[in-house]
């Protein structure tokens, strides 16, 4: 059962970042905009759109 | 649209709307300007990337992002701050409408909420995952097979994740739940917060008590499901009418108001006071009621009144805010300031007719008001019963009583709704019909009369060019029409579609009609007089008269044309018991031919704006659930105050803003379109209701019994909630 005291932590730490992860996601706004999103898969890139 | 015109227009806007930006313009950190604008025609991935890329294209730009779902576009640059207008420029000249961002609205507020509730979200899902990854060892080893050690480790596992997850993630119900305790009422809310504390508490009790049972997971589980739901239910409503955000778009804008000393000065629109001198070019929407000072101009009233002919005004004549200036600059002496125009006054109405929109309670809301005091008793009755009547300690009772609570927790109630109206908005959104409150639909299932307004709904709201005519007079005429903007001459280019010919000397006098010289030859087109035609016309359709030099003048038919299928549609509504009715602002006598040709029995013709929402009222106070169809500044009033209405995607933003549904298309079938699922969607929802009571019957005498495990707890709450989502995606596959 000694095994369990790796295994418990490591699955709360992948759990908690991939949390981590959502949470940043959200906050730097990539969630305000779904349709939008959903919408740029469409475009084309070009040398000269901005990414940001 | 005819390929010049657009152009046309382009030109005559950006000598309108620009100017006054740059006061807007903000200074970020990092030195650079910032400027937020509302940008409205935008409906594809095509559109997003013309405007950002052209931005892109200007050096100084350092960023040009614009946000699909609001239309904001935020621009950044570095330099100068007066080249604000510039860029607005840029994106007016692609053909789309900028407006001043104002950051008071209530989108921000909304977005605030919808991340708060993904925050929670995430965060519960993480807690549920986590735990159920626990209690699927402690349930597959039940009894003996676990040392009591490591079911305590588990067990404290579970509290550490579980305590915090319920404490952050729920929020959204205990606040709403505290908020209705304190207006001394009770909502669903209530007996999910008291399951998610006591379920909590309690099993933290038990493991004091070193018990086999803890709940953390039904509980977090509960959360999740809660959460989803809430979710969806939040975002089908998101867009639902604001009319505060409507008046600030109206009246938000610049005009030039000419000051004593000659000097024209650009000034916001609702700064507009009495006695101003205002100057309007043309293409431009007049911002205030007035009088006319100076000038001979067409304008276009159709927003106001609803009639398709534009109105010919000199000077001394009273012209109101909305309309539209056609052909010549003109000059308004201000009679009422924005805020007491015509335009107000139907802001006004919308926003009285919004408050009566606020009592209708949804039919979730309604289960929720039978179904809490059930589920508080059957809990309270169980735990007496226990202790006075099974005779057991008051914990155990109290254990007994949560199990009850969770295990009739509204998952699939609070499921039933937003599932089936994310889906049904999602099916018409496939069909170019634009949903935007998710109890849009359960209103739109009960209506009995269904009203239509005639200029751009039941017709297509521009006047087409009717009957054959030779092809050389019409490439003439579309020539010379091609340099106005006037509804009929749009019609006229509209009816052509091969190639245009130079025609020098355009020019257009007001009222009149267009004049230009072709091989030496002076051709005319316009009205009846200016191309020398006696008599008056004996029809109801408009027309427009054309002539080469001394040659017999030719007369061109245009007629507001009917949409196709309109006839097919009323007739649908009125095989359902739909009552069809036709409310027009337009001449009695057009109204009476175009109730003719659609098959309306009842209309109502030159109504003023207020005059609709009169008659609106008095069939909603004699009971009639109505549905209203409208697109013009007009019907304004009407769609909001209707029970649920649908305006075309060619409606001015005001009408789009107050109507519950857009559709898009020359044709008329969506509104039936729309109907139809809304029937079905509320059949799937009673459906649904259906379930959840029947699941209800079923597992309650168990968790009265306290024959129910956390397990059986978890897989009967998950498959409840299963079972809703799928019997609410037939919508997706049923007619």
């Amino acid at each position: 059962m000694n095994i369990l005291l790796f295994l418990i932590p490591i699955a709360l730490i992948l759990g908690l970042i991939g949390l981590g992860a959502f949470v940043w996601a959200l906050k730097s706004g990539q969630y305000e905009d779904l349709d939008g999103a959903a919408q740029r898969i469409l475009m084309d890139e070009e040398d000269d759109s901005n990414p940001n | 649209m005819g390929r010049q015109n657009i152009s046309d227009n382009a030109r005559v806007d950006r000598s309108v709307n620009t100017g006054g930006y740059s006061t807007l313009a903000q200074k970020g950190l990092s030195g650079e300007y910032e400027l937020s604008v509302l940008v409205s025609g935008v409906h594809c991935a095509g559109c997003i990337q013309k405007i950002e890329s052209r931005l892109a294209k200007d050096e100084a730009i350092t960023k040009a992002r614009l946000n699909f779902s609001t239309g904001r576009l935020v621009m950044g640059w570095e330099g100068d701050k007066e080249r604000a207008d510039e860029f607005v420029a840029l994106v007016e000249n692609l053909g789309y409408g900028v407006k001043p961002y104002d950051p008071r609205t209530e989108a921000d507020e909304t977005q605030k909420q919808e991340k708060f509730l993904l925050l929670c979200l995430g965060v519960a899902g993480f807690a549920m995952g986590n735990i159920m990854l626990i209690s699927v060892g402690l349930w597959s080893a039940e009894g003996e097979a676990m040392g009591i050690a490591t079911r305590e480790l588990f067990h404290w596992l579970s509290a550490l994740i579980a305590i915090p997850a319920v404490l952050f993630s729920g929020r959204p119900f205990f606040r709403s739940a505290l908020k209705a305790l304190r207006g001394g009422h009770t909502n669903m809310d209530v007996p999910i917060s008291l399951a998610l504390v006591l379920a909590t508490s309690m099993s933290v009790w038990e493991i004091f008590k070193h018990g086999e049972h803890v709940y953390f997971d039904s509980a977090v589980m509960l959360m999740f499901f809660l959460l989803i739901g809430r979710y969806l239910d939040f975002r089908a409503r998101k867009n639902a009418r604001s009319s505060a955000t409507d008046l600030l778009s109206t009246l938000s804008g610049f005009a030039n108001v000419l000051g004593e000393d000659g000097i024209i000065q650009r000034m916001a629109i609702r700064d507009l006071r009495e006695d101003m001198i205002v100057q309007i070019a043309a293409g431009e929407k007049l911002p205030v009621d007035g009088i006319v000072e100076r000038g001979e101009s067409t304008l276009d009233t159709s927003l106001v009144t609803g009639e398709t002919m534009p109105r010919e005004i000199k000077a001394g004549a009273q012209v109101y805010a909305g309309t539209l200036n056609l052909s010549a600059p003109i000059t308004v002496r201000v009679e009422k300031a924005a805020e007491d125009s015509l335009l107000a006054d139907v802001v006004r109405l919308m926003e009285q007719a919004g408050q009566g929109q606020a009592a209708y309670v949804q039919i979730a809301d309604r289960a929720a008001k039978l179904y809490t005091p059930v589920v508080h008793s059957l809990a309270a009755i169980t735990f007496l019963g226990w202790i006075f009547l099974g005779g057991i300690e008051w914990q155990d009772a109290l254990l007994i009583a949560v199990t009850v609570l969770i295990i009739t927790c509204p998952c699939a109630l609070g499921l039933a709704v937003p599932v089936t109206q994310v889906l049904a908005t999602g099916r018409l959104f496939k069909k170019g019909i634009l949903v935007k409150s998710g109890d849009a639909l359960e209103r739109l299932s009960k209506i009995n009369m269904a009203i239509f307004d005639k200029t751009g709904t039941l017709t297509l709201g521009k006047p087409a060019l009717q009957g054959e005519y030779d092809e050389g007079t019409l490439q003439m005429a579309a020539s010379l029409a091609s340099q106005s903007a006037h509804p009929l001459s749009k019609a006229i280019v509209n009816a052509y579609d091969g190639a245009l010919i130079n025609i020098e000397n355009i020019e257009e006098i007001s009222g009149q009609g267009l004049q230009g010289i072709y091989k030496g030859q002076v051709v005319k087109l316009g009205s009846r007089k200016w191309c020398g035609v006696e008599g008056e016309s004996q029809s109801n359709d408009l027309e427009l008269w054309y002539r080469k030099g001394g040659d017999e003048p030719i007369r061109f038919i245009l007629q507001d044309i009917l949409r196709k299928d309109a006839k097919a549609v009323l007739e649908k509504f009125n095989q359902d018991n739909v009552e069809t009715l036709l409310l027009s602002g337009d001449r009695e006598a057009v109204a009476k031919d175009m109730a003719a040709a659609s098959g309306i029995e009842t209309y109502y013709a030159e109504k003023k704006p207020t005059e609709k929402f009169d008659i609106l009222e008095d069939y909603k106070a004699k009971g009639h659930s109505v549905l209203m169809v409208g697109d013009g500044l007009n019907d304004a009033p009407v769609l909001a105050a209707a029970d649920v209405s649908i305006a075309p995607g060619t409606a001015i933003d005001m009408a789009q803003n107050a109507a519950d549904i857009v559709f898009m298309g020359e044709n008329l079938g969506p509104v039936y379109e729309a109907y139809e699922i809304a029937k079905l969607s509320q059949k799937l929802v009673r459906q649904n209701f259906a379930l959840a009571i029947v699941y209800n019957i079923c597992v309650i005498p168990m968790a009265v019994a306290g024959m129910v495990t956390p397990m059986i707890a978890a897989l009967a709450m998950s498959g409840s909630s299963l079972v809703v989502i799928a019997n609410s995606f037939r919508i997706k596959w049923r007619a």
